[in-house]
């Protein structure tokens, strides 16, 4: 394998523009994914934020710190800028950073729209925010906007819709820009059997987003044109149906759940082998499995209302359809505990953050298991039991990918080593708040305590408690991880161009911190 | 989970053990696997990494025993599932009407026939949930929010029919003892059943997001021996009977008044609040508006008919002629209003 060289530039101005006109005009892969992750960090405190105003009204029963109304914006804006803000930009933005360095490529093959796909989103988000400020306040509909009641809303509803159209619109380029570079730009001798499983993951989530997308954005403007053209799209009243909706919805939110989670798949992936000192076990089980969860997730949508009343039939088919997710996710844990197996393994902070996600993300599938049984859901449904089950498969699952890749290669970004004493403990306390905040939040669920409400009854009071306190420890803590990166961005020890003794791949072979064109010439792929 | 008081929900409960015991399984053995080798194969104990990394008769065997589990379990869960949804033979029927953020209960047939009545958060609770931080809740022991002022009544041994619909939004109708829940949607019917055996108090509340006071909508289902049934069905009667003669005659301003304010503090008072001064923007204040000191035909007919777009509701089907009267008059004469008293036979012939 060949290797680019950092010298290769200098014979050109190929540099950084200076000031603050780099970052709003740059169309290099790296600033703009440096853009997106930190973004991305941004929405994670302010989502953050949110969750905490959540737990410190459900710290007690009774009503101390919020009215209902507010509550139910907390709860709804939480997931949108979670989902839409923190865990999808944090993934595009690891892809801007390491796709063209993995598969031996310059930059990104559109570099100009994806200037642009990053530029969209600050203002989405603002015009999103903007809502708690007009007559009527901000959305509390539930982040699924479900008809009727998202129709309820005030002046802020046509900017809300907007803001989604706006960031779906940035999620399609943003896709669309991966599947050409992955398709076009790979180095010689680079077979799509022998890409990095997180370039893989990368190239099957496009796909879906692509797929997806506009599904989401037809739905809102279904919404739109019901509240301001005198449609009835989902109203009973004018022959439409609230329930097509939640069909339309789910069919773009269920394949959602796998764009949030399938690029962890790839970045585990990524660490294990490191840490083990062994290669991957079974990497062509691995994409087998991850395309067909991809292909599962659209024709399980359903299993998110099974208790809308649908023909028994359509139950019992969501219900099998569902369940054979398991089949595939199984396998690649299977393959993950199969690649420790007779390893060599040490445990820096990237491979303690790989294996609280192996842990806690199959957790969270087995709840999600239980939840896939439909006379079963009937009782979950809408319970804490279901907060519970995608808390873990997002925070502990998709949430804890993204800080296992950034520990993993902030080295190779910055060139320096992070503090590892601080990440270890970062680690330990994130791991151990997190599950006093989510396990106690099962056991409420199948108490009896339905979701999105902001007072209680008694009997709920102890675990709830329990569970907030966790909450503000695992908030508080997050606040650590700044303070690391920030830390490494200004020095530390040198981090070698290897970093990891056992890492393998092209974005190893260049510098620590790479060159601003990784790779001018084309690395041979053998 | 609830075992819960129902066949149905006994067979969910063991659904649900079943599969929660199945998982503890896999889970040793995967997290077992697991730990066994971080113990034992790290670099620190001198571990030399193998190179191994594919066998098919591994990846066979792991995709074909999950699938022989997950058939094993979805079989019961078939079973289960076409008996909860067989609502043939029922014995009565009951409405129940999801409304922001109350229940409405109409017995379809059966002896209580024409029972009809609007089942809301129990006042005393309302009061101490408006009060914020101040509220001592300890009065209400393990059931805070989960107490109504008229509660459903059926009879043990029946297979009952649920017939369930919305007023505005999406509400669910849950009780955990019963075994399940269903959506109540606007412009649709959603069918289930239960058949209670013991006599009791079963408690619940709305299960899907329906808005400001969605938390607010609790369920409480007397199951009741038949003979005592029987009793309510007469009493309930009987009662119906004398609302509909009292919205005949004439009522003084304190009579209005005094039923007025506890009409308004069940309905009116979570968003308009209880001094009238409402939660602006969303929710306009009472005291002053145009609306409660203008036009009492204009004001009868937005309480009568809601306003489309907005959380308000129309009132038509949930209060009746005597209780919109009162309310009614209550908002056109306190805080500071001063627009004139509405008799109950006025209500009737707007209606």
């Amino acid at each position: 394998m060949s290797t680019a060289t950092a010298t290769h530039d200098d014979h050109h101005d190929h540099g950084p523009a200076k000031g603050l006109m780099r970052w709003v005009t740059t169309t290099n892969h790296k600033d703009i994914g440096t853009l997106y992750l930190l973004f991305a960090l941004v929405m994670f405190f302010m989502g953050g934020a949110m969750a905490m105003v959540i737990r410190a009204e459900l710290f007690q029963p009774g009503l101390q710190v919020v009215d209902p109304q507010f509550f139910n914006s907390m709860t709804t804006v939480h997931a949108l800028l979670m989902i839409f803000g923190a865990v999808m930009p944090a993934f595009t933005g690891l892809a801007n950073w390491l796709i063209p360095m993995m598969i031996g490529a310059p930059d990104m093959a559109l570099p100009r729209m994806n200037n642009f796909s990053f530029w969209i989103l600050p203002f989405a988000f603002t015009l999103l925010l903007s809502t708690f400020f007009m007559a009527g306040g901000g959305p509390a509909a539930g982040w699924t906007l479900y008809p009727p009641l998202s129709l309820q809303m005030g002046d802020g509803f046509p900017f809300m819709i907007f803001a989604i159209h706006l960031a779906g619109i940035s999620s399609i380029m943003g896709s669309i820009n991966i599947v050409v570079t992955i398709l076009n730009m790979r180095a010689p001798g680079m077979t799509l059997m022998k890409m990095p499983l997180f370039v893989w993951t990368w190239l099957i989530t496009a796909y879906l987003l692509i797929a997806t997308m506009p599904v989401l954005a037809g739905a809102v403007t279904m919404l739109l044109t019901d509240k301001f053209a005198g449609t009835s799209f989902f109203s009973a009243a004018g022959g439409g149906d609230p329930v097509m909706y939640q069909h339309i919805f789910w069919f773009f939110g269920h394949p959602e759940v796998y764009i949030l989670i399938l690029p962890a798949f790839g970045i585990i992936s990524a660490i294990v082998p490191t840490f083990a000192r062994k290669p991957l076990f079974g990497y062509s089980s691995m994409v087998y499995a991850t395309a067909s969860i991809a292909f599962l997730s659209f024709i399980v949508w359903a299993h998110h209302m099974f208790t809308v009343g649908m023909p028994v039939v359509g139950e019992l088919f969501f219900m099998y359809a569902t369940m054979m997710i398991a089949v595939p996710t199984g396998v690649k844990v299977f393959n993950w505990v199969s690649t420790m197996w007779k390893g060599s393994m040490t445990f820096e902070t990237p491979m303690l953050f790989a294996l609280g996600f192996i842990i806690m993300f199959t957790i969270g599938g087995f709840s999600g298991l239980m939840l896939a049984i439909a006379p079963a859901d009937f009782q979950y449904h809408d319970t804490y039991f279901v907060v519970a089950h995608f808390h873990y498969v997002l925070v502990t699952g998709a949430i804890y990918s993204i800080m296992a890749a950034a520990y993993y290669w902030l080295p190779k970004w910055t060139g320096n080593m992070y503090d590892e004493k601080l990440g270890k403990m970062h680690f330990w306390i994130s791991t151990v708040s997190v599950n006093v905040l989510f396990f106690p939040q099962h056991f409420l669920g199948l108490a009896g305590m339905p979701r999105r409400i902001p007072d209680y009854s008694v009997q709920f009071a102890d675990w709830n408690l329990i569970s907030s306190l966790g909450g503000f420890v695992f908030g508080v803590s997050q606040l650590m991880f700044v303070w690391i990166i920030v830390k490494a961005i200004r020095g530390g020890e040198k981090a070698t161009d290897q970093v990891w003794e056992g890492a393998e791949g092209l974005e190893w072979t260049l510098s620590s911190p790479p060159p601003y064109h990784s790779f001018t010439d084309a690395p041979q792929v053998k | 989970m609830r075992e819960g008081v129902t066949e149905t929900s006994r067979s969910v409960y063991d659904l649900h053990m079943t599969i929660f015991w199945v998982c503890c399984v896999i889970g040793v053995i995967v997290f077992g696997a697991m730990i066994y080798s971080i113990v034992n194969h790290r670099k620190s104990k001198g571990a030399v990494a193998a190179q191994f990394h594919e066998s098919t008769t591994m990846e066979i065997l792991w995709t074909v025993v999950p699938i022989v589990i997950l058939v094993s379990m979805a079989i019961p869960a078939t079973t289960t599932l076409l008996a909860m949804e067989d609502t043939s033979n029922a014995d009565m029927t009951i409405k129940v009407t999801g409304i922001q953020w109350k229940w409405k209960y109409d017995y379809v047939d059966g002896d209580a026939a024409g029972v009809s009545f609007v089942s809301s958060l129990h006042p005393e609770h309302n009061e101490a949930r408006l009060l914020g931080a101040d509220a001592d809740l300890s009065k209400f022991g393990d059931h805070y929010l989960l107490d109504v002022d008229n509660p459903l009544v059926i009879p043990t041994g029946k297979k009952v029919r649920f017939l369930l619909t919305a007023a505005d939004v999406i509400h669910a109708w849950w009780v955990p003892d019963l075994g399940w829940k269903k959506d109540a949607i606007p412009g649709f019917v959603n069918e289930t059943w239960t058949k209670v055996d013991e006599p009791g108090v079963y408690r619940g509340q709305c299960a899907e997001l329906c808005g400001k006071d969605h938390g607010f909508m609790p369920i409480v289902v007397v199951a009741k021996a038949p003979e005592d049934y029987a009793k309510w069905v007469a009493e309930q009667k009987g009662a119906a009977a004398a609302a509909e003669a009292s919205a005949d005659r004439e009522w003084t301003k304190d009579e209005l008044m005094a039923k007025g304010e506890q009409v308004y503090t069940t309905n009116c008072a979570a968003c308009h609040q209880a001094n009238g001064q409402g939660l602006p923007p969303a929710f306009p204040a009472i005291a002053g508006s145009a609306i409660a000191t203008g036009d009492a035909a204009a004001h009868m007919s937005l309480v009568l008919n809601g306003k489309t777009g907005t959380a308000m509701a129309a009132y038509r089907d949930i209060l009746n002629d005597a209780d919109m009267a009162a309310v009614l008059t209550y908002q056109r004469n306190s805080w500071g209003n001063d627009a004139g008293i509405i008799q109950p036979a006025a209500v009737k012939a707007a209606r």
